[in-house]
């Protein structure tokens, strides 16, 4: 998996690219880590358009995610999941802490607003 | 039992692998002409398996994972294993959301998609000899296109 950023303000956004499992989940999330801290990020925007297959590793990398940064008060949201991803992420209760939102446009409104 | 085909892989322990296991069980239960959502489901099953080998069975030192993929009319058999730690409860393994290394990002929802995406699940385990999976999903039968008939 090769993953790239952008930023919107103090939102990260994690565009992946391939399978997220357990194996890529340990790959990426010192880069992920590292960009945050880097740009003084505050909220995660993870783009699945070009990520095909997940499993249940690709949660807890997400739950991490999210742990470390709600601290700080800052929130993570997914966007452009599959119909399989979305039966994990559903399965697992994520959609209880994580957003999923239409676009980029839509979580830069929605953590703008200090939404979710 | 008298399988139509079956398969066997050995492969070392190493995360690069649980991608090497999806792929060459998608490709031998392609002749099914599972549908993308049965593919996905075994592939994720299959990925679930080999993760927890690497993880909890071998703790992510060099060990062997032995995967048995079987088809029998519309019904594929599979069984994923390892020689590593085993597990000491494995009905507390099973439960949704548990995971014995928090420490470690996991999500504990590893048994519960294998659960969930197959027909069935059975979880044998050992302490210190190892664990092994079995798992069975059956394949709905080609849908013909209706314009076709």
């Amino acid at each position: 998996m090769t993953v790239e950023f952008s930023k919107a303000g103090r939102l990260l956004i994690v565009i992946m690219n391939g399978d997220l499992d357990h194996c890529s989940s340990e790959e990426i999330r010192y880069k992920i880590e590292k960009e945050y801290k880097r740009i003084n990020a505050k909220n995660i925007l993870f783009d699945f358009s070009n990520v095909n297959f997940m499993d249940s590793s690709g949660i807890g990398m997400i739950i991490g995610r999210y742990k470390k940064i709600e601290i700080n008060g800052g929130k993570v949201a997914v966007t452009c999941i599959n119909e399989n991803i979305r039966k994990i992420f559903e399965m697992s209760g994520l959609f209880k802490i994580i957003e999923n939102v239409d676009d980029k446009n839509e979580a830069i409104k929605k953590f703008s607003m200090g939404g979710f | 039992m008298d399988y139509d085909n079956e398969i066997e892989l050995v492969l070392s322990s190493n995360p690069k692998n649980e991608a090497v296991a999806r792929v060459s069980v998608s490709s031998f239960i392609m002749e099914l002409n599972p549908s993308m959502s049965e593919l996905t489901d075994v592939r994720t099953a299959v990925s679930e398996a080999v993760t927890n080998s690497i993880i909890h069975g071998y703790e992510n030192k060099k060990g062997r994972i032995y995967i048995k993929c079987a088809i029998k009319d519309r019904t594929v058999y599979i069984s994923v294993e390892d020689r590593g730690v085993g597990i000491k409860d494995v009905e507390k393994a099973m439960l949704p959301l548990y995971t014995s290394k928090p420490e470690l990002e996991r999500s504990g929802m590893g048994f519960t998609v294998m659960q969930t995406f197959m027909d069935s699940l059975e979880v044998i385990s050992e302490e210190n000899k190892g664990t092994k999976v079995f798992m069975e999903k059956s394949i709905s039968k080609e849908v013909l296109n209706e314009t076709l008939i």
